[in-house]
C-alpha cells in the first residue's frame, strides 16, 4: 500500500539549517561513543543481525537528521544493518497493524500513543531495557510507565513525547484584551470569542488528525471531570460532565477559523504559519518553522498550558512515541540494542537538541539538556511528560483503549456534536455505544 | 462438447487400460484441463481464497495480531444498529448513483465529440486521457489543496472577484464535502468511459450513417435509431466498470478528507479499513466488506442480464 497521506510536512524544513549548529556531537565523536558503549553494554546483537525499523515522519528536519547519524554510528560500532523507512503519523499504525497480523516484515516500529497496545502478545518483554535506562537516567516518569507497560510488563519504550501545548499569538491575545493567557476554562473561552470578534481566530482540529485533534479533545473532556473510561475500564462517557465539556467545545468552535471539522495533522501548522490563525494547539513545530521562515511571527509566538479543569488540575494528551520490538523478530537482542542505545545520554542529548523541542523525554535526567531553558519558549515543552495522562485516561491502556483512540471516538462525539450532525444526547449515545463494543 | 471417439472402443477388453489410457492422452478434454489447471489455481489462491477467508472473519471477532473465534452474526448485527455503517451505504450508494450517471452522460458526450473529425484529433484524445493516467493519489493531492480550507484556489479566486466574501468550507461541511470527493471522482473516471465508448462508436459503420441521412433521418433520430442500439453493449460494459470501481472506491476518500467531517463522506470501504485495521477489529471491517458483495452482485446481474437482451436482440433484430 501506497502512503496516502499528502506530505506538507516539507514545510517544516525550517530547522534543517540549525541543524548543524545544534548537534554538538560530530559524527567522529558519535562513532567513538558508540563503539565504546557496544564493548559495555549489556545488550549483545546477534552477529550478522538485520533489522527493519519503521519510524514516524518527521515534523523537524534536523531530528531527522540526528535520528539517522545515530543510526549510522550504531551500525558501525554493531555491525547490525538498520534498515528506516519513513511512514506519515496515520500510515505507521496500519503498517505495524499488518506486520503484527502476518508475522514478518518489521522488525520494530517507532510509533503513535498506545501502538503497542493494539496488539500487545506480538510485542517483545523489554522490561530489562526499561529497567537498565530507568536505573541509569533518573527514573521514568509516571506517564512514561503508564505508555510502555501492561501489567508489570514493559511492552513498548516511550522514547519520547511530543507536547501538545497552546501556541498563540501575544499580539491577537493582547488585542483581544488578556495580557496573559487565562488560566481557567471561562478565561480561555472568552479569549477564543474576542479573538474571532477581531479576525484573529483561533482554531484546533476537529477532523481525524491522530494527534492534533485528540491531544485537545481529550484535554476538553477531562478538564470538565468527563472520562471514556472509569479506573476498572468501565465506559462512563455518557454522563453531565461529559455534556458540559461539548457545550463548552461547542462554545469554542463557534468561534473557530472555519473549516476545522475537516483539519488533518498538518492543516493547522500551515494556517499559523500563513499568518491565518493566531492560536492553536500543536506540537513546537509551528514555532520552530516561524523562527526560520518568519522571525518577528516567532517573536510574537508564546507558547501556554492548557487552562486548568474544573478542579484545578490540569490533565493533558501529548503524543507519545513508544519503540516497540515484535517478538517475530529474528533479532530481539539487537533490537533492545538499538533501543537502549537510542536513549544514552551521549546521543539521546544531540538529537533531542536538534528536534529543538519536539522531542520532551520520559527519562528525567533528561530534564537538564540545556535545550529546554536556552530559550525561554521551549521550557513548558519540556515538561509535558509530568503532565500527561494515557489516552486511557483514569483506566490502563490495553487493547480496548488503543482501539478507541484508534476509531477516534472522543473526536467524533465533539465533532459530531459541534458541527450539528447529533445533538448533545445523541452525540454521547454514539460514542457509549461504540465504546462499550470495544469495551466489552 | 465431447471428443471421445466411440469407433475407438472396439479395443480388447485385457489391453483395455493400456489403450483407455491412449484414449485418455487423446483426449482434448482431458489435456484441456491440464492447461486450465495454472489458471485455476491462481484463480482459486488469489481471487476465491481471499473472498472466502473474509467472509468467514466476518463471523469472528477477529483482531489483529490474535485470532478470533466464531461469532456467527454478531457483527451484522452490530452493524444493524450502527449509524455510522448505515450512513456509509447510505454515503456509497449517493457517491456511485450521481458519479455514475454524470460520468456517463458527460463521457458520452465527450466520446460523440471526439468522434468527430477535427484538427489534431490524436492529440485531443490523448490529452482526455490525462485524468485517468495521474496515479489518484497524486490527483487526490491536487483536490486537496483545490479544496483547502484555507487555502483554496476556487475560493480564492471567487473572493477576488467579489462573489463570495469568506472561503468556501468544502471539506468541513457535510454537503459541501460530499459534492467536492463526487466531483473529484468523475474528474477521475469521465476519461475511461469517454475513451471506451468512443471506441465502441468506431466500430459503428460509416454506411449506417449514410444510409440514414439518405432516409432523411436528424441527428438526433440517427444518434438514437443507430449509435444508440449499436453501442448498448458497450455501454453494458463501461458502466459495470464504472460502478464497481466508483463503488469500491478508497484511496480517493480517503486522500481527501478520510471519511471526514464527522463521518459525511465515509464510504464502505473506507469504515472497513478505519474498523479493520486503524482500529484494529477485523472482525467487523470484515463484515463490512462482505456486506459491499451483494450491492456489487445487484450491479453485475443487471448488466450481465442487460447484456443478454442486447445479444438476443442482435441476433433477431439486426443484420
Amino acid at each position: 500500500m501506497t502512503s496516502f497521506t499528502p506530505d506538507r510536512r516539507t514545510l517544516l524544513k525550517g530547522g534543517a539549517a540549525t541543524a548543524a549548529a545544534v548537534a554538538t556531537m560530530s559524527a567522529d565523536q558519535l562513532l567513538g561513543f558508540a563503539k565504546a558503549w557496544a564493548q559495555s553494554s549489556p545488550f549483545k546483537p546477534e552477529s550478522g543481525a538485520k533489522i527493519n525499523l519503521l519510524r514516524w515522519k518527521r515534523f523537524v528536519e534536523a531530528e531527522d537528521v540526528a535520528f539517522m547519524k545515530m543510526i549510522e554510528a550504531f551500525q558501525k560500532a554493531t555491525g547490525v544493518q538498520v534498515n528506516v523507512s519513513n511512514e506519515s503519523y496515520d500510515d505507521i499504525q496500519p503498517k505495524a497493524s499488518v506486520a503484527a497480523n502476518t508475522g514478518q516484515g518489521l522488525d520494530m516500529v517507532w510509533g503513535l500513543y498506545s501502538l503497542p497496545f493494539l496488539f500487545p502478545s506480538k510485542c517483545l518483554d523489554v522490561s530489562d531495557v526499561a529497567k537498565y535506562l530507568g536505573d541509569k537516567y533518573g527514573g521514568w516518569t509516571q506517564s512514561a510507565e503508564a505508555f510502555g507497560k501492561l501489567g508489570d510488563k514493559w511492552i513498548g519504550i516511550p522514547i519520547a513525547t511530543t507536547g501538545a501545548l497552546v501556541a498563540y499569538r501575544k499580539s491577537a491575545i493582547e488585542k483581544a484584551g488578556f495580557k496573559e493567557f487565562p488560566k481557567d476554562l471561562a478565561g480561555f473561552s472568552e479569549l477564543v470569542k474576542g479573538m474571532n470578534k477581531n479576525g484573529t481566530p483561533a482554531g484546533m482540529a476537529l477532523g481525524h488528525a491522530s494527534g492534533d485533534a485528540n491531544t485537545w479533545l481529550h484535554w476538553a473532556l477531562w478538564a470538565h471531570g468527563g472520562y471514556l473510561i472509569d479506573k476498572n475500564n468501565k465506559v462512563i462517557i455518557n454522563s453531565p460532565e461529559t455534556a458540559k465539556s461539548l457545550e463548552y467545545v461547542k462554545g469554542l468552535y463557534d468561534n473557530f477559523i472555519p473549516g476545522t471539522a475537516s483539519w488533518n495533522d498538518s492543516n493547522n501548522n500551515k494556517a499559523y504559519i500563513a499568518g491565518q490563525l493566531y492560536l492553536t494547539v500543536n506540537g513546537i513545530s509551528v514555532y520552530v518553522t516561524a523562527k526560520k521562515e518568519n522571525p518577528d511571527m516567532a517573536k510574537d509566538t508564546f507558547h501556554a498550558n492548557l487552562p486548568l479543569g474544573v478542579d484545578g488540575k490540569l490533565r493533558e494528551l501529548h503524543l507519545a512515541f513508544p519503540m516497540l520490538i515484535f517478538t517475530f523478530s529474528k533479532f530481539p537482542n539487537a533490537c533492545k540494542a538499538l533501543t537502549a542505545f537510542m536513549l544514552e545520554a551521549d546521543q539521546f542529548n544531540p538529537w533531542v537538541e536538534a528536534a529543538q523541542g519536539y522531542l520532551s523525554p520520559f527519562l528525567k535526567a533528561y530534564d537538564a539538556n540545556p535545550i529546554w531553558t536556552a530559550d525561554p519558549k521551549n521550557t513548558l515543552y519540556r515538561d509535558v511528560a509530568k503532565n500527561a495522562l494515557t489516552p486511557a485516561g483514569l483506566g490502563q491502556l490495553n487493547e480496548a483503549a488503543a482501539a478507541a483512540i484508534a476509531d477516534f471516538i472522543v473526536v467524533d462525539m465533539y465533532a459530531n456534536y459541534c458541527t450539528g450532525r447529533e445533538d448533545l444526547k445523541g452525540a454521547m449515545a454514539s460514542a457509549e455505544r461504540q465504546a462499550k463494543r470495544i469495551y466489552r | 462438447m465431447s471428443t471421445v471417439q466411440t469407433s475407438l472402443r472396439t479395443a480388447v477388453e485385457d489391453t483395455s487400460l493400456a489403450a483407455r489410457w491412449q484414449q485418455l492422452r487423446a483426449n482434448r478434454n482431458w489435456q484441456a484441463m491440464w492447461f486450465m489447471l495454472p489458471t485455476a489455481a491462481f484463480l482459486l489462491l488469489f481471487l476465491a481464497y481471499p473472498l472466502g477467508l473474509g467472509i468467514w472473519m466476518s463471523f469472528t471477532d477477529e483482531r489483529i495480531g490474535r485470532p478470533g473465534i466464531f461469532i456467527g452474526l454478531e457483527n451484522y448485527e452490530w452493524l444493524w444498529d450502527d449509524a455510522v455503517f448505515w450512513l456509509s451505504v447510505f454515503n456509497t450508494l449517493l457517491y456511485t448513483i450521481v458519479a455514475s450517471i454524470i460520468k456517463f452522460a458527460v463521457g458520452l458526450y465527450l466520446a460523440l465529440l471526439l468522434n468527430r473529425h477535427m484538427p489534431f484529433k490524436a492529440m485531443i484524445r490523448a490529452v482526455v486521457l490525462i485524468p485517468f493516467i495521474v496515479p489518484t493519489v497524486l490527483s487526490a493531492i491536487a483536490f486537496w489543496w483545490i479544496y483547502d480550507t484555507q487555502f483554496s484556489i476556487l475560493s480564492w479566486s471567487l473572493i477576488k472577484l467579489g462573489i463570495i466574501n469568506e472561503n468556501i468550507n468544502f471539506l468541513g461541511d457535510a454537503n459541501w464535502a460530499r459534492a467536492s470527493v463526487i466531483f473529484a471522482n468523475i474528474w477521475r473516471g469521465v476519461p475511461f468511459v469517454a475513451i471506451t465508448l468512443l471506441a465502441g462508436l468506431q466500430t459503428v459503420s460509416p454506411s449506417l450513417y449514410e444510409a440514414a441521412t439518405l432516409d432523411g433521418a436528424t441527428n438526433w433520430q440517427r444518434f438514437r435509431y443507430v449509435t444508440y442500439p449499436l453501442l448498448t453493449p458497450i455501454i453494458a460494459v463501461v458502466m459495470t466498470f464504472s460502478v464497481l470501481f466508483t463503488f469500491t472506491d478508497f484511496q480517493l476518500i480517503w486522500a481527501l478528507t478520510r471519511g471526514g467531517p464527522v463521518n459525511a463522506t465515509h464510504l464502505m470501504a473506507t469504515l472497513s479499513y478505519q474498523r479493520g485495521i486503524l482500529s484494529g477489529r477485523l472482525g467487523e471491517g470484515a463484515a463490512i466488506a462482505t456486506a459491499m458483495i451483494p450491492f456489487l452482485l445487484a450491479a453485475i446481474a443487471i448488466s450481465w442480464f442487460g447484456m443478454q437482451r442486447r445479444k438476443w436482440q442482435q441476433g433477431n433484430d439486426n443484420d
